[in-house]
């Protein structure tokens, strides 16, 4: 390509991103100029972008299409992330409907900040180099920010954002620099260039080389809260309002988890020797301090935090693997998380009396007998969560663990079914409290029919994902081929 | 007919064990009662057709296991052995179960009570029915369970519960060498069926296996795996401890299990293996010296106890030595004999000991009784005709029986043969003195119960003393009725082919020939040792005291066992519990638990607290901890030297 010949980038596989980006600039020139027009016209007109944008990737299909000089990937790998992720914000939204009304925080920034950080994560998925990839993370992380912040008069939710901020903006750093270290080593950013590069046996990377791999990692794995940088979750997710911890929990989670998958198994899988040690590494600690930190809890979206950083353990077992099966089983472990927590969060948005939203794990005590159908579902998803056959939670961790066992990765194999021993303790005790404890005070906690809608999906998705879980595995399958071709 | 002889008991057995709260004791009583009357009566007229119409037969019941080689069908085998058996076991459980109506009136679980019984009844019925050893096994264990339960059917006693576990476990050495001999019937003969095997076995005799660089005979092997389990169950010499425990059960139990038929069950299976046996005549010597063994030993024992109930126990134990010689003679139709005989006249005396304690309630220290004959005189009557044939009087049931025995010994003409003989006529003056001492000490003499005592004696309700009284009509003419077919000179045809004996051996014929004086010595030692006892109870009452002070360490050897309970204490149980101990409180409490379940538990409730601590919730510690792993994570690099 030569400089002067200037050639107009192909636009059609970016074409979802570009509805998305034109959706939410449009629908925030909606909100401001015209003052009147209340949120839930903005909410609808999100939904109706996301799903457009959704219907947009479903179009696309075929091969792997390159553009913007290969900063924009678009394959069968980042069209499975994207479903996950726009299903994730658009049912978050629908979620978070009556919270937002009966807070007070009904306002038309908030889906056009949803809209702006899907955006960001779709470009995540779909990043071809190093800079695309910095650029969705950002996006989607600033407005990821401000979501947390969103409640402005609560101490607690701006605490959650400014923490989720400086950390944040720490993590950004590290991973900048490490991209820096790797562009100064190699010489070029762009993924299929350096896969080149790592390809090649008798290259011996350097620990310059290793070192900015090491930063790389470190800053993706702020984004999963994998520890040693999950310390800002369970602040943020207790903090932050809940629909969007909800969020937190769903989206963000599939499209930084895919976004650490396509760097270590596209570009650096020349390396996976040196990555897999890290991945091993975090996949053990996120594990265990999942599974035991969780235990202490008493409020339940601090609970869902350690909970989140287990599972994403869980799935980082299957990225140890470095093989195809191993991410395959990344992916469904994913959808399933992701479907599972639509549920709990869902029962979570329903904990409310007249004093607003109740939080304390011990609030669920009772509601077997007041809500019988709201505690069936929480306890199926429970079960699903701790991986109890045949529900869903089991599969998913069925496919990462067959992976590593594959791989040759035993012990860590072992050790991630003994700390889903370990984490199965504190879901088994909500549904303890739920059926066995003696309430306080009486529990009666209606549910609006979307949220009713959707934690029953959630939970019959759990139940009878084992009849017929062939669509979510080919699905799964075919994403993972083309990393590995 | 046959199932159903074998499966009224177990039929009984259901309604009343599952059902018992809903028909209540008399319904559970009467059910029981009733299958068992019935399952009796066709038991003596299955006796006629097998054994006097020589009309053995087979009945399938079903294939039981099919798994390759190894085939085993449940199938009922009714030959004259068998036949025997059924009459014993039946018409004794059948009066066991109308006696212990008026036992056991006033105990709360009665329909309990009476499905264990037949319980037992229906295992004991699978044990002598058994077509291959694998449905003798499964018989012999059922009654093992049965013996236990019953045992310790008093379940708030520890007593009970000791006696019952001791009982168990001791049986389970014996049948541990049971379980072995069948394995290796098995690995020999590649069948567990007793027609398959027994056509084998003289082509075995004399062959040897290698073990250890040990060349043993297979046939000698065998047969003394399979005695092992005879001498655990029919507490012979070692393996005899459990048995005068086992009184702690309710005394109808005693009757049946203990005296009558269970113990038996080791005298039947080496009558039912003479075929293997006769080819291992190193075995039958062991057989015929463990048998004599134990008729002396226990006699000796049975002379000094004080229980009413351990002395019969001691005699039973006696009495199956003197079966087991005779069956070590190759004198199986004997050794049968003496069982059919013995079944009525040892079960007569326990039903009648246990009329005994009932009047006293319940005591059973004959030192605290005596001179009771008068206020039950029925008893007494029944306990006196059960002395008569125990020790051999004349024309009783006991007199045919036990006389033929010791001349089967005598006529053996081996050196065992005559130690079984020697050993017998000791033992059977010591049973006369030890029985006579028994009814002189509990009926006569004056009376050494306490007045309140005394005053509530009572005689036995009729449906407690019917069945003595068809128990004694047994013990006075079963001898007589049944000595020609069973020993005399038909007997062949009467058998059949169910008892095999070397074509080369005459012991009935020489039996036929002894010398008079070995003929007549049990009746003589019979009547010394009642007029021993007449003179140290009756006559001269004191100097039994006199002469255990002048020779007391015989005394305490004898009151206390030969001292085989402090022996096995000391070599088996303690070290057991010892080991037990240490892997409970070291091993499994101070290693598994502490490392395992515990341990692991309460490492994650520290986990999770340090855990906690880390969430302080201030921003420069989040930072400082990813800081942290960050250089963590690159020292390991620098120091791993980049992998690869």
């Amino acid at each position: 390509m030569t400089p002067d010949a200037f050639v107009p980038p192909n636009l059609l596989p970016a074409l979802p991103e570009i509805l998305m980006a034109c959706g939410a600039m449009a629908l925030l020139m909606l909100g401001v100029y015209r003052s009147h027009a209340p949120a839930r016209v903005v909410t609808q007109g999100a939904l109706f972008v996301l799903m457009a944008a959704a219907a947009l990737v479903l179009l696309q299909g075929g091969a792997r299409v390159e553009t913007f000089s290969g900063g924009f990937v678009s394959d069968a790998f980042s069209r499975f992330a994207k479903i996950l992720i726009l299903l994730g914000s658009g049912v978050t939204l629908i979620m978070s409907q009556g919270y937002l009304r009966r807070e007070h925080m009904d306002r038309f920034e908030f889906p056009v900040l949803v809209l702006l950080a899907t955006l960001g994560m779709m470009m995540m998925v779909s990043a071809g180099d190093l800079i695309s990839l910095y650029m969705g993370l950002e996006l989607q992380s600033l407005a990821l920010y401000v979501l947390a912040a969103f409640k402005r008069d609560s101490q607690r939710a701006t605490e959650a954002g400014l923490k989720y901020f400086v950390l944040g903006a720490l993590a950004s750093g590290i991973l900048l620099y490490g991209a820096s270290l790797i562009y100064g080593f190699t010489g070029t950013v762009n993924f299929v260039k350096l896969a080149a590069i790592f390809g090649d046996d008798h290259a011996q990377p350097g620990l310059g080389l290793i070192f900015g791999l090491v930063f790389l990692t470190a800053g993706l794995a702020f984004k999963i809260s994998a520890v040693p940088f999950h310390m800002w979750t369970p602040d943020v997710y207790e903090g932050a309002p809940t629909p969007v911890t909800a969020l937190l929990a769903s989206a963000p989670k599939v499209a930084a988890m895919a976004l650490f998958v396509r760097v270590m198994s596209q570009p650096l899988l020349g390396m996976v020797g040196e990555w897999q040690q890290i991945v091993v590494f975090i996949s053990i600690a996120s594990m265990v301090l999942g599974a035991v930190a969780a235990i202490g809890q008493k409020n339940i979206k601090r609970l869902m935090a350690f909970s989140s950083i287990g599972h994403m353990g869980f799935a980082l077992v299957g990225l140890a693997a470095g093989t195809e099966e191993g991410v395959q089983g990344v992916l469904i472990y994913l959808a399933i998380y992701v479907a599972m927590n639509f549920g709990v969060f869902g029962c979570i948005l329903a904990m409310r009396n007249k004093g607003g939203q109740m939080e304390a794990i011990n609030d669920l005590a009772g509601l077997g007998r007041s809500n019988p159908m709201m505690a069936l579902a929480l306890a199926l998803l429970m079960f699903s969560l701790a991986g109890i056959p045949p529900l869903a939670g089991f599969f998913a961790k069925f496919y990462v663990f067959l992976a590593a066992v594959h791989a040759g990765l035993y012990v860590l194999a072992v050790i991630g079914v003994l700390a889903s021993v370990i984490g199965a303790y504190y879901y088994l005790r909500i549904i303890k409290i739920m059926y066995f404890d003696e309430p306080a005070e009486a529990t009666n906690w209606p549910m609006s029919p979307p949220l009713r809608l959707i934690v029953a999906g959630s939970s019959l998705f759990s139940l009878f994902f084992f009849i017929y879980p062939m669509p979510l595995v080919t699905g799964a399958a075919t994403a993972a081929a083309v990393l590995f071709k | 007919m046959y199932s159903a002889i074998v499966f009224l008991p177990l039929l009984g057995a259901l309604i009343a064990g599952l059902f018992g709260r809903r028909i209540g004791a008399a319904g559970a009583q009467m059910v029981t009662c009733g299958a068992m009357v019935i399952s009796a009566l066709l038991s003596m007229l299955a006796l006629y057709q097998v054994g006097f119409l020589h009309q053995p037969e087979t009945v399938q019941v079903l294939r039981w296991i099919d798994s390759g080689a190894f085939e085993v069908d449940w199938v009922l085998r009714i030959d004259t052995l068998t036949a025997v058996m059924l009459v014993v076991v039946n018409c004794v459980s059948a009066l066991v179960h109308i006696y212990s109506i008026g036992y056991m009136a006033h105990d709360p679980h009665r329909p309990r009570f009476m499905a264990y019984l037949s319980l037992f009844t229906f295992a004991m019925l699978m044990l002598v029915t058994s077509d291959n050893f694998l449905q003798m096994y499964f018989g012999w264990e059922g009654v093992g369970l049965a013996s236990y339960l019953l045992i310790g059917f008093w379940y708030k006693r520890p007593s009970a519960n000791a006696a019952a576990i001791k009982a168990f476990v001791v049986n389970r050495v014996g049948d541990f060498g049971f379980a072995l001999g069948i394995m290796a019937v098995f690995m020999v003969f590649g069948t567990v069926s007793f027609d398959a095997v027994f056509a084998q076995a003289p082509a075995m005799a004399g062959k040897t296996f290698n073990f250890l660089n040990w060349q043993p005979d297979i046939m000698t092997t065998i047969c003394l795996l399979l005695f092992v389990g005879a001498m655990g169950k029919s507490a012979q010499f070692m393996l005899h401890t459990w048995l005068p425990d086992a009184m702690e059960g309710p005394t109808p139990v005693s009757a049946l299990i203990h005296a009558a038929t269970m113990v038996t069950a080791g005298v039947f299976l080496v009558a039912r293996c003479s075929p293997l046996f006769e080819f291992a005549p190193d075995a039958l010597a062991f057989v015929t010296v463990v048998g004599a063994t134990t008729a002396f030993f226990a006699a000796t024992i049975g002379l000094v106890q004080n229980d009413i109930k351990r002395v019969i126990a001691y005699s039973t134990c006696s009495q199956l030595g003197y079966m087991f010689f005779a069956a070590g003679v190759s004198a199986y139709n004997v050794a049968i004999f003496h069982l059919f005989t013995h079944a009525f006249f040892k079960a007569l005396l326990f039903l009648g000991a246990g009329s005994v304690i009932h009047a006293l309630s319940d005591e059973q220290d004959m030192r605290k009784m005596g001179g009771v004959y008068k206020l039950i005189p029925a008893t007494w009557l029944l306990m006196l005709i059960g002395t008569l044939a125990l020790t051999g009087f004349p024309l009783t049931a006991g007199y045919f029986s036990k006389d033929a025995v010791i001349e089967a010994a005598y006529a053996a003409g081996s050196g065992v043969g005559q130690y079984a003989f020697a050993m017998g006529v000791v033992a059977a003056l010591m049973t006369a003195f030890y029985s006579w001492r028994l009814i002189f000490m509990t009926f006569h003499g004056p009376s050494r119960a306490d007045h309140h005592t005394l005053e509530h004696v009572h005689e036995s309700p009729m449906v407690m003393l019917a069945p003595l009284v068809l128990l004694a009509a047994g013990a006075l003419f079963a001898g007589m009725a049944f000595a020609g077919p069973f020993i005399g000179e038909h007997s062949g045809a009467f058998w059949g082919k169910a008892l095999f004996v070397m074509p080369d051996k005459h012991i009935l014929e020489a039996m036929h020939h002894v010398p008079g004086w070995v003929k007549w010595s049990p009746v003589v030692v019979g009547f010394a040792g009642l007029l021993l006892a007449w003179q140290m109870y009756i006559r001269n009452p004191g100097s039994a005291d006199r002469l255990a002070q002048t020779h007391y360490p015989l005394y305490q050897f004898l009151l206390n066992k030969w001292y085989f309970d402090e022996l096995y204490d000391l070599i088996f149980v303690r070290p057991a519990m010892a080991i037990g101990r240490f892997l409970w409180l070291r091993g499994d409490g101070g290693v598994i638990d502490r490392f395992g379940p515990d341990g692991i538990a309460a490492t994650v409730q520290e986990l999770t607290r340090r855990a906690a601590q880390l969430q302080s919730g201030y921003v420069y510690h989040y930072a400082f901890a990813m800081l942290i792993g960050l250089s963590a994570i690159t020292t390991w690099y620098m120091f791993s030297g980049g992998a690869h």
